[in-house]
């Protein structure tokens, strides 16, 4: 007898790999004139929290669309549970937080989550939704009347009530104040610790640090770097140096640690890893050396360095 | 929402599309219901203006039958198209800007319960409006027709909503969530009067007369008032099919604008 596995074609890239939740492939996306994603690929796997990190505009948002069927690629395949993502067999098996400006405010908590609940076929308990996040004894009051944090919370219970496999939230923690990103987060965690999995997208390095296995950096509609949170950090992390010196800029390329350096007017501005081994060489170099400044690299910067398009020494 | 709903847990192992269409078409309801701004304007204003109308020009006959009976078939065809512009059109432009359709469409909600909700919603309101004027018009004007007549005027009335449900999606993608109201009034009123909805087209100025017959709620008003014998007279089948023509072009540019809004929203 023949085995069926030898009558089967060698296997097309258009297979879900084992334990493959959601994936691009070499997808690309534009609207009109504007390129949002160019030849992505991503896979997210059972599990994992995976974070698309990036700075705004860099295609996160265009990509949590595409996966979630909400716009369709120009280019290359989405699979979403190892179909398209339109169809309802996919969608019942996600929640989603999209970035909201507002949901209809004449409608209590509990009427906003009874509705949603029944969109879906092993919808949770409310009592459930409601103390996971935090809602419990607030299901009669108007949407309007929540608070911002109390918002956030009841659009994390709408993307939870469905007992969703995958949670996809796009910018979660937007506009929230410390305590109430706290508390998302751990309501996300609750949701991992059942071993289900999350797509994160967030323009905050921290979020995607205390929540993702695995971090995918977007630059401009690219993927620039990809990695654990730890390979990332270590990537992006860095310090500006800035001081008033006479020392030439060929000098203070040769000092450790230095990854770039420019005149800024009277400035001049270093890029280094780590700030002091430089500062002591530096100090020790020029004893007239004034207004000595260390700052953090901002993440836009990080994701410049990412992308590697700055030249070494820049004047 | 009882406790019990709150407690019991669910344990369907299959979604049940019927309630999914009974609950999106309740909290639509209940929705729009406690908005002032619509379920005031759009319950009160063909209402008032019937009143103040109606005392105006009561005991004048306007042609066959009472100006107090003719108007209310005018008004009920007022307060119909309000109820389903406003419905449809500004409440579909503010969902599609706060992104709250957005998110409804990335959940596993059927499109057509979204869409039949609102038209649910839409012929609530329309029924209660209808409802109040006919008890106006009983009331307070002595309006009396046959109880068929009543009854085919409440029907036609009600079913008229359907092409102004479309025309309202057809504005509710084209016009921003913030103007949506502005330019729902920009259309609705103006095509109203010309139509001859407030007055009757007789006695407005010739041009509106000529223009009438190309605006949608003309034909409406004119299967209204067919329904007691106060038409200008032209065959039912041509008004119905006129509106039905409007329904099919309202259709398809609301499908157009969707398309539009689609790269352009979710950029």
């Amino acid at each position: 007898m023949v085995s069926s596995s030898t009558l089967t074609t060698k296997p097309a890239t258009t297979q879900p790999g084992p334990g493959e939740v959601a994936a691009l492939q070499t997808v690309s996306k534009r609207y009109g004139s504007v390129t949002a994603l160019t030849e992505v690929s991503l896979t997210l796997r059972a599990g994992e929290v995976l974070a698309l990190l990036g700075p705004n505009g860099a295609g996160k948002t265009t990509a949590v669309s595409l996966l979630l069927g909400l716009a369709r690629p120009d280019k290359g395949q989405v699979r979403l549970f190892g179909r398209a993502p339109q169809e309802l067999a996919s969608r019942v098996r996600v929640g989603v937080t999209l970035q909201l400006s507002g949901v209809p405010e004449t409608l209590t908590v509990a009427e906003h989550l009874q509705l949603f609940a029944s969109y879906y076929p092993h919808p949770l308990p409310l009592v459930d939704v409601l103390e996971r996040t935090g809602l419990t004894g607030l299901e009669r009051r108007l949407y309007g009347k929540l608070s911002g944090g109390q918002r956030q919370r009841l659009h994390l219970a709408l993307a939870l009530v469905g007992d969703p496999d995958l949670l996809a939230l796009d910018e979660p923690t937007t506009g929230l104040d410390v305590g109430s990103r706290r508390a998302l987060w751990d309501g996300v965690r609750g949701f991992i610790a059942q071993g289900k999995t999350v797509l994160l997208t967030t323009h905050y390095l921290e979020e995607a640090d205390v929540l993702a296995d695995r971090i995918v950096v977007l630059n401009e509609g690219r993927v620039v770097a990809e990695g654990t949170p730890a390979a990332i950090k270590e990537r992006v992390a860095g310090r500006r140096v800035r001081f008033v010196t006479a020392l030439p800029l060929e000098l203070i390329q040769t000092l450790p640690g230095v990854q770039t350096v420019k005149r800024d007017g009277p400035a001049t501005e270093v890029r280094v890893a780590e700030p002091e081994p430089l500062v002591r060489a530096l100090l020790e170099l020029d004893r007239t050396l004034t207004g000595l400044e260390v700052t953090g690299i901002g993440l836009e910067e990080a994701f410049l360095a990412l992308t590697g398009q700055r030249e070494k020494v820049a004047t | 929402m009882t406790t019990e709903a709150l407690t019991t847990p669910p344990v369907r192992a299959k979604r049940n599309p019927l309630r999914i269409y009974w609950l999106e078409a309740k909290t639509e309801f209940l929705k729009a219901w406690r908005l002032p701004v619509y379920s005031v304007f759009t319950l009160a204003f063909p209402l008032m203006f019937y009143l103040i109308f109606g005392l105006t020009f009561g005991g004048e006959l306007a042609g066959l039958v009472d100006m107090a009976a003719y108007l209310l078939a005018t008004y009920g065809a007022f307060g119909v198209i309000g109820a389903s512009l406003f419905g449809f059109g500004v409440g579909l432009a503010s969902e599609r800007g706060q992104g709250w359709l957005r998110l409804k469409r990335a959940s596993p909600m059927p499109p057509a319960a979204y869409f039949s909700a609102k038209i649910v919603m839409a012929l609530a309101f329309s029924l209660l409006v209808v409802l109040g004027l006919f008890l106006m018009g009983l009331l307070l004007f002595g309006v009396r027709l046959p109880a068929l007549t009543w009854a085919s005027l409440l029907g036609t009335l009600l079913v008229g909503a359907l092409p102004f449900c479309a025309l309202g999606m057809a504005l509710g993608y084209l016009a921003g969530p913030n103007s949506a109201a502005a330019v729902v009034n920009l259309v609705y009123l103006p095509m109203a009067f010309a139509s001859g909805l407030w007055l009757p087209l007789e006695q407005l100025p010739g041009f509106m007369q000529r223009l009438a017959p190309f605006l949608p709620p003309y034909h409406y008003a004119q299967l209204a008032l067919g329904t007691m014998g106060a038409g200008l007279g032209g065959p039912a089948w041509l008004h119905t099919a006129a509106l039905f023509g409007f329904t099919v072009l309202f259709l398809a540019v609301a499908l157009l604008a969707y398309r539009r809004d689609e790269g352009r929203t979710y950029g």
